[in-house]
């Protein structure tokens, strides 16, 4: 599901010779809107979908593991930004599947550091952050072309949305799947925050369905119509 | 158009649907003789939330209601999930097979012609795999119930949960629940055939007047032979194959064809016109193939009865089985080694 290879996004054609421009100019404005809604890699680009799919069944792996994402993605570009001119063309995927690879690693032994029961939870998830191809995606489309502020301005928002996809169809499943809403956020901040987790309902037996991976799909099918609907009724106000 | 003499008249798809329905009567019929009238009150709820779903999608995607609604295709899809789900199963269980068979299935792949999956066993699905309790308390035969329940028992336990009566009292395993769990805990045949399920033959008559509802079907060219016979030949042989091999562990297939929804499947279920191939010999091969998957599923699978999942996946592969089985075209030759025909 995560082959780098077909990852280009439809609008990879930035201009090269962008001029500098500070934070919040109508450039950088442009780049929050694509990452967070234009271009949302969840619901439009449909990239990453193996880990939003498999991760999504509750709200704080969701959280969690988008926020990791959000981080190498930031991380991944800004560095790949700063040596894009030392790397030759031709070999330039390795070496940017490797800057992802190491920086993975560290986000990794962090969380295995800091979180340790998060880290059992999110398994292979975390490691496979390197060939989620949506990070390679934003280095290669617009980090190998674009100036440094501006690629980790792009990576972390497109970071954002990925999560907030995530986040809504976690919630959404565990709402439905399990009746509750943050469980399991114990694992992230400690046991301060075992009596966090909302119940919403008493004596509810669960929908396993959403909590399985078929759920994961419909309930992306449905967040994908939600959007859809939303711009058919925007363009028609127009 | 050339003027030729056409047929008028005849099968509109409410009246194919009406006549579908109608060939179920006997089962149904059967049903309430044999194991109360609980088959009821879940093919009125069933029936009741199909409409109502259908209704209500028709009206946010803007279509016409009476052409879509009187064309019977929801009823229908309400009375086979119904016929497949066990009776006196809390009322939501009923709503949420509907709502993934109406709402899931059907309307949100474009209505009534564009469904890839057969509506009624989507809903199954869903519930089987959400829903293993409810799922497996099938009603028991009256002749073994300790406790008959009539028809407002029936609402009670439905409407307001199981309440005063306990449901080991209506309850009991089928024959296939029980022939599962007896094999894996290695009782030999003889005890197991010897259990007061086997010994009631409610289920296999049940099955019998679905094969008599199925028969009408065939007579009354609502069906061809291709389905259900490619898909009984299907759960026959490779049951009795099976059986061969190790008698044991595998029941005959005579027990097979008679018990769950494996006459249900090969006439009403499997023979739906949208999801099921299309061309003679591709109908061979996707019943064929879906019969040889119930009884694998049946023996080797985690759920007793496999027709859900067996006609499920063999929907996915009905393009493919269709585009390599189109007929040769009156008038064109057969290739012989040229591409021209």
């Amino acid at each position: 599901m995560s082959s780098p290879d077909t990852a280009l996004p439809p609008e990879a054609a930035p201009a090269l010779d962008a001029p500098r421009a500070g934070l919040l100019s109508q450039e950088s404005r442009d780049i929050i809107l694509n990452g967070l809604w234009k271009q949302n890699p969840g619901i439009v680009q449909l990239l990453g979908l193996c880990p939003l799919l498999a991760i999504s069944n509750n709200v704080v792996n969701a959280l969690s593991l988008g926020l990791a994402t959000t981080l190498v993605m930031a991380l991944a570009s800004g560095s790949v930004a700063l040596v894009r001119n030392f790397i030759p063309h031709e070999i330039r995927i390795p070496a940017f599947v490797l800057i992802i690879a190491a920086l993975v690693t560290i986000v990794e032994m962090a969380m295995h550091a800091w979180t340790p029961a998060l880290y059992i939870v999110l398994g292979v998830f975390i490691p496979l952050i390197t060939t989620n191809c949506i990070v390679l995606a934003r280095v290669e489309a617009f980090a190998s072309k674009r100036s440094t502020a501006h690629s980790v301005l792009d990576a972390t928002m497109m970071g954002l949305g990925l999560t907030a996809v995530l986040v809504a169809l976690g919630g959404m499943r565990e709402v439905i799947g399990k009746g509750t809403l943050f469980s399991g956020i114990d694992l992230a901040l400690g046991p301060i925050a075992k009596g966090w987790v909302i119940p919403l309902a008493h004596d509810y037996n669960g929908f396993l369905f959403a909590v399985l991976p078929p759920g994961a799909f419909i309930g992306l099918g449905l967040l994908i119509a939600l959007r859809n609907r939303i711009l058919m009724r925007d363009s028609g106000e127009q | 158009m050339i003027g030729s003499p056409y047929t008028l008249g005849g099968n509109t798809t409410s009246a194919i649907m009406l006549k579908v329905m109608l060939a179920l009567l006997p089962g149904i019929g059967a049903h309430a003789w044999l194991f109360g009238p609980g088959i009821w009150v879940s093919l009125l709820l069933c029936s009741f939330f199909a409409i109502g779903f259908e209704a209500l999608l028709l009206m946010m995607r803007g279509l016409p209601m009476k052409p879509f609604l009187s064309d019977n295709s929801a009823l229908l899809t309400a009375w086979l999930l119904a016929l497949s789900l066990p009776t006196l199963a809390p009322w939501w269980l009923y709503a949420i097979g509907m709502l993934f068979a109406i709402v899931v299935a059907k309307q949100l792949y474009g209505g009534l012609g564009q469904n890839l999956f057969n509506p009624a066993m989507v809903g199954y699905a869903v519930l089987i795999i959400s829903f293993p309790v409810y799922m497996t308390q099938w009603v028991a035969p009256l002749s073994l119930a300790d406790h008959a329940l009539t028809l407002a028992d029936a609402f009670d336990v439905v409407f307001a949960g199981q309440g005063s009566i306990s449901p080991d009292a209506y309850t009991s395993a089928t024959v296939l629940d029980t022939w599962k769990t007896q094999t894996r805990l290695q009782t030999p045949v003889e005890s197991i055939l010897a259990q007061p399920v086997f010994a009631s033959s409610g289920q296999a008559i049940v099955a019998a007047m679905y094969l008599l509802g199925g028969l009408f079907l065939l007579w009354s060219r609502l069906i061809t032979w291709h389905i259900p016979l490619a898909f009984l030949a299907g759960v026959a042989v490779s049951a009795g194959l099976l059986h061969l091999l190790d008698p044991t562990q595998h029941a005959s297939p005579l027990l097979h064809l008679f018990s769950g929804g494996v006459m249900l499947g090969a006439f009403f279920i499997a023979t739906d016109p949208v999801t099921a191939a299309s061309t003679p010999r591709g109908k061979l091969i996707y019943a064929g193939l879906a019969g040889i998957l119930v009884a694998i599923i049946r023996a080797f699978g985690g759920y007793p009865d496999g027709v859900a999942f067996a006609v499920l996946l063999m929907n996915v592969c009905v393009p493919f089985i269709d585009s390599y089985t189109q007929p040769r075209v009156f008038g064109h030759k057969i290739k012989q080694g040229s591409d021209k025909p």
